[in-house]
């Protein structure tokens, strides 16, 4: 049941990744994206990480998608994407599946495929453990805060960026 | 329960999807969005091993959390940089960005 689940979300997964690399139409592929990023909140949940599900849907679905959504309205044109991909793409394709064939060799070296058990029983909440661990001052919450500086600075540079300059 | 390799080998596909995107699209929010699909390989793995190596040590979701925040981040200062180029260009075809190439 779980594993028709799995190859189920994996299918969504990859489609919709799939689609976002090669649809001419930038908002279809915007809409594959949304597609992907759902899948893989689907796959966390499978994972027992329904926080970090919820924080993929919040944040990547809520957030980024639909940032990436308005800046496509904002500056779409006509005839403009007729043409996806640059002159070098039939070896940047090879490139990938050469890259993706050498990954799950290296892979097959390490854990051989399908052949090892299922996961370790959990004995606490995993919620419970990670909100812990980032706010112990023995754990993460220096990069946690680091993390909030990022977020504050990359803000105001996006604003200052973006900022149309005025003409005196 | 599923092996955790097939966890891997979607993430390493989805990983390989990006990397085909990153190089061979022509639209810069095209090339944002195979980012944002790597970031998310990136992510599955670091879920994944946290399950199945040391779940009662939640380092993988912490590692997850920084990524998400990381690309947030990215794509905000992103979009600004695309919008701003189209303003001067009117166009966000990243072959035809050549300020800095000589």
């Amino acid at each position: 049941m779980t594993t028709v689940v799995f190859i189920l979300f994996s299918l969504m997964v990859l489609g919709g990744g799939l689609m976002v690399v090669t649809a001419s139409n930038i908002v279809h592929a915007a809409g594959a994206l949304i597609l992907s990023l759902f899948g893989v909140a689907c796959l966390y949940v499978l994972l027992n990480a329904g926080f970090l599900a919820a924080v993929q849907v919040l944040v990547y679905i809520g957030a980024i998608a639909i940032l990436i959504i308005f800046t496509v309205m904002l500056i779409r044109r006509e005839g403009e994407d007729r043409l996806s991909f640059n002159s070098m793409w039939s070896g940047v394709l090879v490139i990938a599946v050469l890259a993706f064939v050498g990954l799950i060799l290296i892979l097959n070296q390490v854990w051989p495929l399908g052949m090892e058990g299922g996961a370790p029983d959990m004995n606490l909440d995993p919620t419970v453990q990670l909100g812990r661990m980032l706010l112990d001052p023995a754990g993460y919450v220096l990069p946690f805060e680091v993390a909030s500086i990022l977020l504050l600075s990359a803000m105001i540079g996006a604003i200052v960026i973006a900022r149309e300059k005025r003409k005196e | 329960m599923v092996p955790l390799s097939w966890y891997l080998v979607v993430a390493a596909a989805l990983f390989c999807i990006g990397l085909f995107g990153v190089l061979a699209r022509r639209n810069a929010i095209a090339i944002l969005m195979s980012i944002e699909l790597m970031l998310n390989a990136v992510n599955i793995n670091l879920v994944a091993f946290w399950r199945y190596q040391s779940p009662n040590q939640p380092i993988g979701m912490a590692f997850a959390v920084f990524v998400f925040v990381v690309a947030a981040a990215e794509v905000a200062v992103g979009l600004a940089l695309i919008i701003s180029i189209y303003r001067r260009r009117k166009h966000i075809i990243v072959e035809d960005m050549d300020l800095l190439k000589w």
